[in-house]
Order: structure tokens, then sequence, then C-alpha cells
């Protein structure tokens, strides 16, 4: 907390003299701050969505001779080829990020290898991942590997960003919108039975202290990167109980940030809305399936599942990924996969990690390579290839300087 | 869904989650023809497919029971702000009523009155304030009976 203080202090002071080259001082002297302390804790200097969770202590990154470690899931479908240009990118642009690769078999009953998987992201902290598929035919006691992930981890908060992007062709233009999906209980919860043949009941569960944290995650958010209005999207007018709980933390939460306007719609007109009139939402806010509907609705409202990434924020971890979760297995290993969603995601990582400059420079380049509509791949109406894709994106970052290992 | 559509025979089937239904919906609807689904997803998604033809102003609904008991209506409000001051579309109340006819066999007078209303919409010559003109309520309905009786 002192230190938090003591930066802010040095942040402001410095600021008229150094200018815009004062987010890289700050960003130095933070690390080595942190390092001459000697113990083993650390609090969240910069402004990203991670530091929402400011004042708290995690668990040291995992961090050594100034090189980074994350956990890689390949997953199944397009998740293995994306990451490994992923890798490809990162070993060109000299990333300080090694990454420990842990694969998981999605047809396998026994949850071993998930239990892995978990075990490397609580010892590395980040983890980047592929979606892993869930069978539907399998028996009902076989939970979803993603979601067991995401439970296991208590990564509370997904977060996803909607922007229209310049080089990409859409009917609705100017969406700017955060979506921020309650991703641990609700309809997700995994709770049914079938008292009698042939009616199901299942569970939707929602709390209190989930909900009260979601919110204040999101308000959080709003606050910090200035957004003005947080809308929650909800069902209470049905699941009086329910979705009115949500609503209700959500208000109370919205009491505490009286700069920021709060309000709520239902989730189908926000369906409606979102069809017709998009530019009207700044921040939502919603229980977990609705959040699922939404956030793909604004994923194909921006140009498709190939563009947009994803963000899964707990309090020790954080796990990131496309923001529509998807296999892709009927375009796996054809070269066709839009890259761009991973490749933002692999930058919000370095985000998290506060290797700033790195993820500037690579998203600069995934966006030009954007505007070259010769390269769009077919899911946003074009004809290029995955690693046609990847080589622009490396030309871009090599001719910016002198960082990068040879083609 | 599987059980009944092995039965039906010819009527190809598929069964992909809500996301992708809602993802492909804003990308490319036109890939979709029926659409079967559980109380929650319907309430989202028909209003979903309601914000991409135009809004709740044109969309007709039915609720069919047993035995040929329906009820057939619009899904917008009451729209208080401009009850009684013949500004409102009727568009969507006029196709849950040929939706009605329908139901009841009566095809040739569904079909006229369709066309009439469709035929008005595509004209934009008489339109109401939520379709982009500034007509009256009843100047509308007198252009689709105008159409109508024109049919005869």
């Amino acid at each position: 907390m002192h230190t938090t203080v003591m930066m802010a202090a040095l942040t402001k002071a410095l600021k008229p003299i150094l200018g815009r080259h004062l987010g890289n001082t700050a960003k130095v002297f933070g690390a080595a701050v942190n390092s001459q302390r000697g113990k083993p804790t650390y609090t969240i200097l910069h402004l990203w969505p991670s530091s929402v969770l400011k004042g708290q202590i995690i668990p040291p990154p995992a961090k050594y001779g100034g090189r980074h470690t994350v956990a890689l899931i390949p997953g199944d479908g397009i998740g293995p080829e994306l990451l490994n240009h992923v890798r490809e990118l990162f070993r060109f642009s000299c990333v300080p990020v090694d990454f420990e690769v842990v694969h998981v078999n999605s047809s396998s009953t026994s949850e071993d290898d998930i239990n892995n998987a978990i075990m490397a992201i609580r010892r590395n902290g980040v983890a980047l991942k592929g979606n892993i598929e869930t069978n539907h035919t399998m028996p009902p006691n076989h939970k979803s590997r993603n979601n067991l992930l995401r439970t296991s981890l208590d990564l509370f908060a997904n977060m996803m960003h909607c922007q229209s992007l310049p080089g990409v062709q859409t009917r609705h233009k100017n969406i700017d919108i955060i979506i921020i999906r309650e991703n641990t209980e609700g309809e997700y919860s995994s709770l049914e039975h079938e008292s009698v043949p042939g009616v199901v009941e299942s569970l939707k569960i929602i709390t209190r202290n989930n909900s009260l944290r979601i919110a204040d995650y999101a308000f959080k958010l709003a606050r910090e990167k200035g957004r003005r209005r947080v809308t929650a999207v909800h069902k209470a007018n049905i699941m009086k109980l329910a979705d009115g709980l949500f609503l209700q933390c959500c208000k109370e939460v919205a009491s505490g940030y009286p700069d920021i306007e709060f309000d709520s719609m239902i989730v189908d007109n926000t369906t409606m809305q979102l069809v017709s009139k998009p530019q009207q939402f700044d921040v939502m806010l919603m229980p977990n399936l609705y959040g699922n509907v939404v956030s793909n609705v604004c994923a194909g409202l921006v140009g498709g599942p190939g563009l947009v990434p994803g963000a899964n924020y707990g309090r020790d971890y954080a796990v990131f990924e496309t923001a529509t979760r998807n296999t892709g297995k009927s375009i796996a290993n054809r070269n066709i996969a839009n890259p761009t969603a991973m490749l933002l995601a692999s930058c919000l990582m370095l985000d998290h990690l506060k290797l700033h400059d790195y993820a500037n420079m690579i998203r600069g380049a995934i966006l030009t390579t954007m505007n070259e509509t010769r390269l769009h791949t077919a899911d946003i109406g074009g004809q290029g290839t995955t690693s046609e894709v990847v080589q622009s994106i490396m030309r871009i970052i090599q001719s910016g300087g002198p960082l990068t290992t040879e083609i | 869904l599987a059980d009944v559509s092995h039965v039906m025979g010819a009527i190809k089937t598929q069964s992909p989650l809500p996301r992708t239904f809602s993802r492909g919906m804003v990308q490319d609807p036109s890939h979709f023809d029926v659409l079967v689904m559980p109380n929650l997803y319907g309430d989202i998604l028909s209003d979903l497919c309601a914000g991409l033809i135009g809004g709740l102003g044109v969309t007709p609904s039915g609720n069919i029971g047993a035995n040929g008991v329906a009820i057939f209506e619009s899904v917008h409000g009451t729209a208080p702000d401009i009850a009684g001051k013949d500004l409102a579309n009727p568009t969507a109340l006029l196709l849950s009523a040929v939706m009605m006819l329908r139901h009841m066999g009566l095809h040739g007078h569904a079909k006229k009155i369709e066309t009439a209303c469709f035929d008005t919409i595509r004209d934009e010559k008489v339109l109401t304030k939520d379709l982009g003109g500034n007509a009256k309520c009843s100047e509308f309905t007198a252009d689709i009976c105008r159409r109508v009786q024109d049919m005869d």
C-alpha cells in the first residue's frame, strides 16, 4: 500500500517533466522498488484491468531472470495452430515470455489432464489457452473442462472489449462496448437432476457475494478506464429471486460510485437494442448465461469470433483466450483461421505482465495488418491465410525497430 | 428434438449452441430457417431477430396450445405515450391477425391482407413514424384497405 502511494506521488511529480515517457519510467521504478523490498509480496502499480485488485496481496509472478513463464494450453481445433503462431511471434519479437505447455485431452474421462493444467496455472499465475472441446455425447457427470478450470481458479470475471476495427467492414460502426460477465456461477453451476424420468430440474445459482464481487469489479474497471455508464443486463421480471438478487447487488455497488451512471435492461430488449443501436452501450454487466449470449452477439457485430480477445480474471490468476471460446473444428489445420483474436489475447496477457511496450508493438502491427483487405481471412470476407497474416505482422514489427530475430 | 426429427424424416436438423445462434444471427441470418428452443433462449433470440427485421413494431407472434387453441398477439408493449393519438404502427398486430387467419385455414384472405400490407410498406409513400414516415395510423390502414379492394 505504501509503495502505491509513493508511486502515485512520484508519478505526479515527474509528469510535467517527462510527459509521455513517464509510463516507462514509472514501470522501471516500479520493478526496481519491488525487487529491493526482498519480501515475496507485491502490489500492482499500473492501471490495467487486473489492477482493480490493487491493494490486495497476490502470489509473486513466475518471473526469473527478467523472463516470465506462462502456462499454455493448446486445447482443440484451431487452438494449437494459433498458439503456435503466438509462440512464433513472441520468439521473433524477443518477448521475454517462456511457455509451459500443458496438453488437455478432451476425450479422456479422467480429470488428471485438467488438474495438471490447473496446477500449472497456479504455478505460473497466468495462462494463455485455446478452447477445450466439450463433447455433448459424454455422460452428464463429465464436466466441461473449460468450466472446471474457471471455477477451480475462481476466475470470477470474464472481460471482453468489443471495438469496431477500422479495417473491417461491418453493418454497425463505432462500437465500443466492454462486457463483464460473471464467470463462475449462474446457469453454469452444472447442478441438474432428474427426480422424475422426463422431468429435469436445473439449478441456477446466484449468490450475493459473487454478485457484489462482479459488480464491484465492473464499476472499478469503468472508473479506471474512464467509462461513464454501466448497464446491468438481467431478467428479473421473470427470475425475481435470482436475477432480482443480482440486480439488487448491482444497485448497491452503484450507489458507491456516484460518478458512474447505472441503468439496467432486460436481456431480450438488450439483444434487440444491440442489433439495432449498439452504440448506446458503454459497459455491460451480467450473469453467466446472458453474458455468453450478449458477448457472442457483440462479437458478431464487430466482425466475428476471429477478431475479439477475451480475458478471465480472478483474484490470483488470469487466463487469456479468444472471447467467444470456439474450437473451430471445421477450420482446424487448414491455415484459414483468423489469428487476430488469439494474438490480441496474447497482447492482453502482455499488458497483464506489464510488458506494455511489447503489447503495444504487437497490437499496433495487428491493427495495421487489419487495414490491409488483401490479408483478411475468410471469416471477415477475404481470402488470406493465417500464415500470411502472421508474416505481415512480423514484417511490420521488424520495420519498427531492431528488436527482432530473423524472419 | 433428435427423436422427433428421426420420425419426421426429410427435414434437416442441426443443434448448435445458443451462442452460435446469436453470433450467426448477427453475421448472416440467412443461414437459419426454422428454430426450435426452450423458453429463455426463445425469449432472447426472438427479440434479437425482431431487432434484425425492423423492431417490435413489425413482428407478429402466436401462442399455440393443444387442440388448436391459440392466441395471436404483437410482442410490443402498450406504448401509453402514443395511445389514442392515431400514431401507432398497426403492422405487428395486423400480421399477427394474418397468422390467425392461416391458423384457421383462411389462407386466401391471409395472403391478400399480407400482400397488401407488404406492398404498402415497400412503396414507402404512406409510412408511420417508427418506419420513417409521417402518416397516421388510419392513413396507413386506409392504404392497405385500398390495395385489398384493388386486388378483388
